[in-house]
């Protein structure tokens, strides 16, 4: 009689849980974005010394705040570690995943996400003390090998060292600050993880020189935003986000010289991003015309963010690399705004 | 009370149906029971809803379709990282069991020696297993494990300054190397001598208990059958030409390759949990001891035996009565407890199926039903075991 009710209940509460709203609603009607970022990667998604999270990704959280209410402090942040990221984004506790999060095919079809773009082109390298005297991956036959469990860089492991015909012993880490301590101690030989992430962790060490960042990249890790599969609308608004901030260092637009230039400027596309000129399809994302300038002007153009947490002025000191603007040689290519 | 009555209602032969208690009762059974149904099938139903607004599926196919794409750094049977999910679970599920049984056995070592300690007349030493009860027993289980952890990584030096006992067992941070034995086929014939030796000494065994019960007279037949047994068993060790070599840990490169090692996260793991286990169990053990009437203790005692033959034989078998049940529960509560495992990275059953499968294949339902299912199946075995262990001691009254 059970067994036979069953179908009844479900088909009840299938009907009555309905169809969700979808997420451009739900975060408008409850006035701040829930946005997911990191336990803590230095550069990326760190506290600073008033307990605010502040980061390269972060600030992409905040950039969709600003388009949508026009004020970049209007997120709530929760803390993910690789494990619960997903989980969180798929059962709606988090609208927007900003974790240095790899653009996969598995979890692109797999998991049902959609990467709304790549805010940082990275790769998998690997970190020895240089007391070791390694000089290249491929001398680290039989080393122990701190990695983060449930990322892409344990599959990439996996694979390279089996491909190479070399073993590994794995020492299994859950965050980014666990690892520092456990490969300090000397548990493990090498740490592996994106080329970013360990620059930032031996920023974070007392003697970042006597460390060093192997000369192989093993893999492409393109870091983007990501959100729930289906609901397109919400995709496209974060997506034409990251592609106003990319597009702002390109015109050379900046936080300061924002409001000026859409006040002045005759360039048809920059009038058409900074809501000069209409924009096709702006009010069909429920996107108010200043939306662009509110998110430079909150947050800075891509160029500004990258110095501001990345650049060569602070403790994680990277290069541009493949992040610079397409004309500089670069990856960074904003779709035109037309 | 009991029985409805014509007389208590002022009916003649009848009772309103809620007068009467047998239909209270059976009333309130139903309710219950459609309540409990209720809500189990509320909770799937939504489950199920929420999987089909999410488009997500429902299978198990994952387990043996896909590869699992990580390495174990524990493995008790081969294991590599393009075996399915379901190996690496299965590689996970031994390593819980080796943790388990590993802790279940130092706790018990532990806790019972502490117990009887406990009650000791020397006050120095009571002192003492009194600190380490309470030490053990209110210290969360996590921050021990993460010390013991810390302790072992943070003191013992690198492999390449590991330090060395006899050349043969060496000790670093990155885990306790001991050499292997490495069996050849002339082994087998020395496992048959050895079995050959452990069936005589039952016999004489049984033939010695016999004897005293018969006539009085203890002869230590097991003892001499012992060192019978172990020198054939010698004897045809050398006869078959020492077919066992030790396979001797070496530092090659970057870490000692040969042997058996015990990573740390093993050793961390096991010994944290044996240590905060053994508190309950010695608090378990010191219950059941003095739950033995004090008159046992003082009959035996007149009757000239020592005090070591009336705890042996008088006053534990009593005791375990009342400590069984109890010791039921803190081997399951090791057993769960060492789920723990994630927290330093040694990969059990939860950091393998409901840890690295679950974040990459995305199925948390299934792994995580998986997983409670698995540790249900193996806290019940447990208690099954302890349950006819139990059984067998049972004051059988007339």
């Amino acid at each position: 009689m059970i067994r036979r009710l069953l179908p009844l209940a479900v088909a009840a509460f299938m009907t009555a849980g309905g169809a969700h709203a979808d997420t451009l609603d739900t975060v408008r009607e409850r006035g701040h974005l829930n946005c997911g970022i990191n336990t803590g990667l230095v550069g990326f998604a760190a506290p600073d010394d008033k307990g605010v999270w502040r980061g390269f990704d972060v600030d992409l959280c905040r950039a969709v705040a600003a388009a949508l209410f026009g004020d970049p402090d209007k997120v709530k942040y929760s803390n993910l570690t690789g494990k619960t990221r997903f989980t969180a984004l798929r059962s709606r506790e988090i609208d927007l995943l900003s974790r240095n999060t790899t653009w996969t095919f598995s979890r692109d079809a797999d998991l049902q996400l959609t990467f709304a773009g790549v805010n940082y082109y990275d790769g998998q390298g690997f970190m020895v003390p240089k007391s070791l005297g390694v000089k290249s991956a491929k001398d680290l036959n039989g080393a122990s090998v701190c990695i983060q469990t449930g990322t892409t860089t344990e599959l990439n492991l996996a694979d390279y060292f089996r491909v190479n015909g070399m073993t590994y012993k794995a020492v299994p880490i859950e965050t980014q600050t666990e690892a520092l301590p456990i490969y300090l101690a000397g548990r493990c030989d090498v740490y592996t993880t994106d080329a970013s992430g360990l620059a930032a962790t031996r920023a974070a060490t007392k003697d970042p020189k006597a460390h060093e960042i192997l000369p192989e990249i093993i893999s492409k890790e393109p870091l983007g935003p990501v959100v729930r599969q289906g609901d397109d609308k919400w995709a496209d608004i974060v997506r034409w986000t990251l592609n106003a901030l990319i597009a702002a260092e390109e015109f050379g637009i900046t936080a300061a010289n924002v409001k000026t230039i859409a006040a002045t400027t005759q360039n048809p596309e920059i009038r058409r991003l900074l809501g000069a000129d209409e924009l096709q399809g702006r009010a069909a994302l429920g996107l108010e015309p200043g939306w662009a300038v509110d998110v430079i002007s909150g947050v800075g153009n891509y160029g500004e963010i990258f110095e501001r947490y990345l650049g060569k002025d602070t403790p994680v000191g990277l290069a541009r690399g493949l992040n610079a603007q397409w004309k500089d040689g670069g990856l960074m290519y904003a779709a035109p705004f037309r | 009370m009991t029985a409805p009555s014509a007389l208590s209602s002022g009916h003649a032969g009848t009772v309103r149906p809620w007068r009467n208690e047998n239909v209270r009762t059976v009333a309130v059974q139903i309710g219950v029971v459609l309540a409990v149904f209720g809500i189990v099938a509320w909770a799937i139903g939504n489950v199920a809803a929420n999987f089909a607004a999410l488009d997500k599926t429902f299978s198990f196919r994952f387990l043996w379709e896909l590869p699992a794409g990580y390495d174990i750094n524990q493995r008790l049977i081969s294991y590599t990282n393009q075996d399915s999910h379901l190996r690496a679970a299965l590689v996970g599920l031994l390593n819980t069991g080796l943790v388990a049984l590993v802790g279940i056995f130092l706790a018990t070592v532990l806790g019972f020696a502490v117990g009887i300690l406990r009650l000791s007349h020397n006050w120095l030493v009571s002192r003492i297993a009194y600190v380490y009860v309470e030490f053990t027993r209110n210290t969360p289980v996590l921050l021990l494990i993460l010390l013991w952890h810390g302790i072992i990584i943070n003191t013992l030096p690198h492999p390449r300054q590991a330090l060395s006992f006899g050349g043969s067992v060496f000790l670093s941070n990155r885990g306790f190397y001991v050499p292997s034995p490495v069996i050849e086929p002339g082994f087998w014939w020395v496992v048959v001598v050895f079995c050959a030796g452990l069936l005589g000494v039952a016999l004489l065994y049984r033939h010695g208990r016999r004897q005293m019960a018969a006539t009085g007279i203890r002869k230590p037949y097991a003892l001499y059958g012992t060192g019978l047994a172990i020198a054939a068993t010698v004897l045809a060790f050398y006869a078959a030409g020492a077919p066992v070599t030790l396979d001797r840990p070496a530092l090659r490169g970057f870490n000692y390759q040969g042997g058996v090692t015990l990573i740390p996260e093993f050793v961390a793991l096991t010994w944290a949990l044996a240590f905060y286990t053994s508190g309950f169990i010695a608090e378990n053990v010191r219950s059941g001891i003095i739950s033995v009437d004090r008159g046992q203790t003082d009959a035996a005692r007149a009757l000239g035996l020592t005090a070591n033959r009336t705890m042996k034989l008088v006053i534990l078998p009593q005791a375990m009565r009342v400590i069984v049940p109890p010791l039921t529960s803190s081997y399951l509560d090791l057993m769960k407890n060492s789920s723990l495992a994630i927290a330093i990275g040694y990969m059990d059953l939860v950091a393998t199926l409901g840890g690295i499968t679950l974040t990459q294949t995305g199925r948390e339902m299934e792994t995580m039903l998986l997983v409670m299912a698995i540790y249900l199946a193996i806290s019940l075995s447990i208690s099954w075991g302890m349950n006819i262990y139990n059984r067998r001691q049972r004051l059988v009254e007339r």
